[in-house]
């Protein structure tokens, strides 16, 4: 038999307000979450992330729909009653006590004998690097050390899941990237299953095992980070996560989920049909900004398609190029990586072709 | 160009701060000053001497009152401050509802309708009780203070709720916690300067308190103030200013406590 799966959400809906008013925070959400997994809820503000990580803490209950933690069912228990624990976005550590005292807060709620409480604060200290600040008091210590506070104090317990609600949002740069090795590593060496939800795409991309991509209060696609980048299926996916082209088009043919596609300003383009999707008639077709180059416009082989470059925004690692396509409507973004002391290929103004790389274009659901 | 606008700046602000100040302490400063007045008069000073302070020490009627006092401020600043913490809980952990701005009204209730109406009320409505149950001690005029009380205790509670963060109690529940004991190891030691600053007040307020403990008072129930204002229709001598300059001495304690007790807790 398969092992659990850590937490099965299961059709899950949540709706707040009454009659006219009601409104689904999460709508008919279905994910399963594995064990060990670091695993993401990404989207907007707005897009029910929030309130999903809220449900599997404990402090909403669903309107509708399972939740399962190792295979039970805890949709109707209260809080703390619930094996998970929770790194809050404002923290909240608790002022009146000290940073010790913080973490070994959910130990002695549990009722474990204080000699164990001791122990497991020093361990926690440790691991977060933090020992020599256990008698301060909260408000002492600066954000960054508040952040690792929380984080120790919910890895305490020992919970079999942790959720993590936008946990580094309230950081500077590069405190946030030094934040992000940090929790990869303690993810690493506690092996417990952590649930990170975040607005952040590139966050989310570098971080995750797998990701769940959220809007209006519904998860459009659960992937790893490659498969949600490369092969985005819905039009919201690709659009929330890097920079993206999108073409219009009709479906000639389709074959070995490879669909040839007939673009006003392309032409004839295959692009990539995502599975148990029946592509037909008018479609969208997707591509990402550093899988087309730039071409000379007088090799119509290699072009396929043909522009005026609008725009030539140098970026240090690679540039940014804006054309405006044939059709004089499609704003087409392309990026190339910079070589040494190349100098720049086509300026402002100039017709340019463009030349798509193979099995780069994708057919989107929507 | 007046880059920053600073009202003490103003022409006439010092002027005007000092004749508030004046009108304020100047009262309160005669009256201490004459309490230390070797002779009888309230008008001519005579020479310094403790002799009134000693007097009052010496009435027992004096001290009978402020037994009183203190006995009816602190049991009724306690139940006070005790059903003002749970109404305060009552009224800030909920999701506001249709309704909440009238219970507000409610529990303030003694704030807005005029003591004297609180007083009549009270006197017909307590007679009716003594002559039902013949008691007639002193627990109805700890009822009448606690009643009135509870506004003044419930204000600093509220207000230091409804500052507090809602996602620690939260983060209580998530760690374990059962809703008593997140009550009791979070919300309460946050909530603490809160509870005493409302203790504190409702103390003070009822300690002060003549027109309903007037009206209320059985026989040979005097408190403090209501003793004092019977004095002051017969002679006055400088006694009275002693025991209000005793009275003032213990309002600045209780205040210089809480001011201290509340600088160490944050």
């Amino acid at each position: 038999m398969a092992e659990l799966n850590a937490i099965e959400i299961r059709n899950v809906s949540k709706i707040f307000g009454f009659g006219e008013f009601a409104f689904a925070a999460v709508d008919k959400a279905s994910v399963s979450i594995r064990q060990n997994e670091f695993f993401t809820l990404l989207g907007p503000s707005g897009c029910g992330k929030t309130t999903l990580l809220r449900l599997i803490a404990g402090f909403e209950f669903p309107t509708s729909g399972d939740i399962m933690l190792n295979g039970e069912n805890i949709a109707a228990m209260p809080p703390f009653k619930r094996p998970v624990n929770t790194v809050f976005q404002s923290y909240a550590l608790f002022p009146h006590m000290t940073v010790a005292d913080n973490i070994g807060f959910g130990l002695t709620m549990l009722g474990r004998p204080k000699q164990e409480v001791r122990d497991r604060v020093a361990a926690m200290l440790r691991l977060v690097r933090m020992e020599a600040l256990a008698g301060r008091r909260t408000s002492q210590i600066s954000g960054g050390q508040q952040q690792r506070v929380a984080l120790a104090r919910a890895l305490a317990p020992q919970p079999k899941v942790l959720l993590l609600d936008e946990p580094l949002s309230a950081l500077d740069y590069k405190l946030r990237k030094d934040m992000q090795i940090e929790l990869k590593r303690l993810q690493a060496e506690t092996g417990i299953t952590f649930i990170f939800v975040t607005h952040d795409q590139e966050e989310a991309l570098t971080m995750s095992d797998r990701i769940a991509v959220m809007s209006s209060g519904k998860i459009l696609q659960v992937g790893n980070p490659r498969e949600i980048y490369d092969a985005p299926t819905d039009r919201f996916v690709a659009d929330f996560i890097g920079e993206t082209n999108f073409l219009k088009g009709r479906i000639k043919s389709v074959a070995d989920g490879v669909a040839d596609v007939d673009t006003p300003v392309a032409g004839r383009i295959s692009a990539t049909v995502p599975q148990d999707f029946h592509a037909e008639g008018e479609v969208t077709v997707v591509l990402r900004p550093e899988h087309a180059m730039l071409c000379p416009p007088d090799q119509p082989a290699a072009c396929q398609m043909t522009g005026t470059l609008e725009n030539v925004v140098y970026f240090g690692t690679d540039t940014h190029y804006h054309v405006r396509l044939s059709d004089g409507e499609t704003l087409f973004t392309l990026r190339e990586q910079n070589k040494p002391l190349q100098s720049a290929r086509f300026a402002e103004g100039d017709r340019v072709g463009i030349a798509l790389e193979a099995n780069a274009a994708r057919v989107l659901r929507n | 160009m007046a880059r920053t606008f600073s009202i003490r700046r103003q022409r006439g602000f010092t002027t005007i701060a000092m004749i508030c100040f004046f009108a304020l302490y100047l009262p309160i400063a005669v009256l201490v000053f004459y309490s230390f007045n070797a002779g009888e008069s309230l008008a001519s000073f005579e020479g310094v001497s403790l002799r009134w302070f000693a007097k009052a020490f010496e009435n027992q009627q004096v001290i009978d009152a402020s037994l009183r006092s203190l006995q009816i401020a602190a049991v009724a600043a306690v139940i006070a401050t005790i059903a003002a913490t749970m109404a305060a809980l009552a009224t800030t952990r909920t999701e506001p509802y249709r309704g909440l701005t009238l219970k507000y009204a409610f529990i303030n209730q003694p704030l807005m309708i005029p003591e004297i109406v609180t007083a009549v009320a009270l006197l017909i409505f307590f007679a009716r009780i003594k002559i039902w149950t013949g008691y007639s001690g002193l627990g109805y005029l700890i009822a009448a203070h606690t009643a009135f009380c509870i506004p003044f205790a419930y204000l600093p509670i509220r207000a230091r709720l409804e500052n507090m963060d809602l996602t620690l109690e939260k983060a209580a529940a998530d760690l374990y916690a059962t809703p008593w004991n997140a009550f009791r190891y979070v919300t309460l030691p946050l909530l603490w300067p809160g509870i005493l600053a409302g203790f504190m007040l409702a103390f003070v307020i009822s300690l002060d308190d003549v027109v309903i403990t007037e009206f209320v008072k059985s026989a040979g129930q005097d408190t403090l103030p209501t003793y004092m204002l019977g004095q002051i229709r017969r002679t006055i001598t400088p006694e009275m200013n002693a025991i209000s300059t005793l009275f003032l001495l213990l309002s600045i304690c209780v205040v210089t406590v809480f001011f201290v007790v509340n600088r160490k807790r944050v």
